[in-house]
């Protein structure tokens, strides 16, 4: 489904943190939301997924008024928070089974599709040998999986992620991305991620927007978004940009020449 | 209710129904023992013939004397069913605030529902002693509403930053309004004298003075209360994952936690109406369970009410035999095994964060 901003405007606890954002993206691409830290992206996410208030609009699929039903966006949207809440005590299966929620009526119990559904998404993701492990039993690429499977079971056609390799080493970051490029494939996702590593928003994603204080400074194809002097001027690194030679940008970065 | 076809028995974490007849039976079991022991000696097969006569259906006479029968059934049993009804609710409000709250302290005593709930009772009982002709006694309402105003007024107090889950102080606030509550509820019964020795009976709890009256009474409001409490068993446990994932997940966070507490606190303040301030049942009972059955409130909470009705009947049957003919106040029982058990939980919770 593709996935319409306009406007977005968010003020927390009375401050203005996003300012007439107007982003996009079309059914089925990944849109890459960097900028430098505390500029306001996690709240265009958490907007999108309906969680906090906003004022501007939040189309998905030319609809506006998903979120007057939670249910319904929750079908819509799925949503993994940069720092997700791990119940320690909760084991894996019945963790990735609460994304069912949206698919059941509030007293209701998961009948045999769901719990097919969720038997596919743990097979898939490689969690199924550890579905009665507890969330504090598995390392943390595993429960960054586990997330990402309760995110999958909701079947919803929009994956919001917020900076989804947090504190996950290099090799898990790259398994955790490639998986959501290759579900996204699978499934027709539409993708739109918070990303910190401009290299890996560089090679995974279509578009980018770059915000900075709450406002989009540019908006579009990966290759007009990230150039030297823009990351330089807003991000404040000196970095060389080199074309990866398979449609994807590498940021590198180097250290300016010190003048004794 | 809890019955499941054989298809939906795949749900990993769903209460099976061997652990609700464990359950079951164990408090059978436990009524069953406490009406056979008293004061007046009965024989086993006389006191089960009598309660079996009770039962519709079954046609069984009772093999006891008419004043033996008295005893079972008009003495013996209300105080066992009472028991029952008020340590359910305790156990199941006591594990509803733990799950909505995210605080493994949350329990009806600490957050000082018992204490506004037990100044309500008091108060509609000095303001209105005469009820007995009103078709519905204010007594447990007033309840609900001094325990109501207990639970907001602590949850506004412990709330540090928005969170409820800073363990120490929700339970520090509880202590302070439980305090300020008693004190009002203890300056309130002193100005009648003549009801003194009661006073301190029901503040350190009892169900010496049960009757069928007090059951009829308390039934529906913890039957409905336990009821839903035990419907949003599910929902608890996607609250587990904090606000805002929940509201994510399709769950109104704030709706749920609204209306489960409004049950609990209403379950909650009748069953201390009539039984005084029973500490710790909501900690110990599903706490206990936790360590055996796990996490997920789709056992505790269904199993809270079976063994916490359990509990409290064995805690009242000690209450009224270790230190025979006297009695031992109720509360006295439960704070002496539950206070321990407190301190085991915040060493556990205090370690975890």
């Amino acid at each position: 489904m593709s996935v319409r901003v306009r406007d977005l405007t968010v003020s927390l606890s009375g401050r203005v943190v996003t300012e007439a954002v107007t982003t996009g993206i079309d059914r089925g691409g990944w849109l890459g939301i960097i900028g430098p830290n505390g500029a306001g992206k996690s709240t265009i996410l958490r907007a999108i997924v309906g969680t906090i208030p906003y004022a501007g609009v939040v189309e998905i699929e030319g609809r506006g008024d998903i979120h007057h039903d939670r249910r319904e966006s929750a079908r819509m949207i799925a949503y993994v928070p940069q720092r997700p809440e791990l119940p320690p005590m909760m084991r894996v299966c019945d963790y990735v089974m609460l994304g069912r929620t949206p698919h059941l009526s509030l007293f209701a119990t998961e009948g045999p599709r769901d719990l097919q559904v969720v038997e596919e998404v743990l097979c898939r993701l490689e969690l199924a040998h550890l579905r009665d492990r507890t969330l504090s039993e598995i390392s943390g690429g595993e429960a960054q999986r586990a997330v990402l499977g309760r995110a999958l079971v909701q079947e919803a056609s929009v994956l919001v992620l917020d900076e989804p390799t947090t504190g996950l080493d290099l090799g898990h970051q790259e398994q955790v991305l490639e998986l959501t490029d290759e579900l996204r494939h699978e499934r027709g996702l539409t993708v739109i991620c918070a990303m910190h590593d401009l290299t890996v928003a560089g090679q995974f994603c279509d578009r980018l927007t770059l915000i900075d204080r709450g406002r989009v400074v540019v908006e579009g194809a990966v290759a007009e978004v990230l150039t030297p002097d823009r990351i330089r001027k807003h991000f404040g690194a000196a970095v060389e940009v080199v074309d990866d030679g398979v449609g994807g940008i590498i940021v590198v970065p180097r250290r300016r020449p010190r003048q004794r | 209710m809890w019955v499941r076809s054989a298809r939906e028995r795949g749900v990993p974490s769903s209460c099976q129904p061997w652990q609700l007849l464990v359950g079951v039976l164990f408090l059978v079991g436990v009524m069953t023992l406490a009406a056979l022991i008293g004061p007046a000696d009965l024989p086993l097969g006389g006191v089960i013939s009598t309660l079996l006569e009770k039962l519709p259906l079954l046609h069984v006479h009772s093999t006891l004397s008419v004043t033996d029968q008295q005893v079972v059934w008009q003495i013996r049993m209300p105080r066992i069913v009472l028991g029952a009804l008020v340590g359910a609710m305790l156990a199941v409000a006591g594990a509803t605030y733990q799950g909505v709250f995210q605080n493994p302290l949350a329990d009806p005593y600490l957050l000082g529902v018992a204490a506004g709930a037990g100044l309500g009772a008091t108060l509609a009982i000095e303001l209105f002693p005469r009820t007995t002709s009103w078709p519905v006694s204010p007594v447990p309402l007033a309840a609900f509403a001094g325990g109501l105003v207990a639970a907001i007024v602590t949850f506004l107090l412990g709330r540090s930053g928005g969170r409820y889950r800073a363990t120490a102080t929700l339970v520090l606030a509880g202590v302070a309004v439980a305090a300020f509550f008693t004190a009002v509820q203890t300056f309130a019964q002193q100005r009648n004298t003549q009801n003194l020795q009661q006073t301190y009976a029901w503040i350190l709890g009892g169900l010496t003075t049960a009757s069928w009256q007090q059951v009829e009474i308390v039934a529906p409001y913890v039957v409905i209360s336990a009821g839903v409490l035990v419907a949003y068993r599910r929902v608890l446990d996607v609250m587990s994952v904090g606000d805002e994932e929940a509201d994510s997940l399709g769950i109104r966070a704030h709706r749920v936690r609204l209306v489960t507490v409004i049950f609990a606190t209403l379950g909650t303040a009748a069953a201390v109406s009539m039984s005084g301030l029973i500490g710790f049942v909501g900690i110990i009972i599903p706490h206990t369970l936790r360590l055996v059955v796990g996490s997920s409130y789709r056992r505790i909470l269904p199993l809270s009410v079976l063994f916490g009705a359990a509990f409290l009947v064995l805690a009242d049957l000690l209450a009224r035999t270790i230190a025979a003919p006297a009695e031992i106040p109720l509360g006295v029982i439960t704070a002496f095994f539950g206070a321990p058990f407190f301190l085991m939980v915040l060493r556990r919770a205090g370690g975890s964060r």
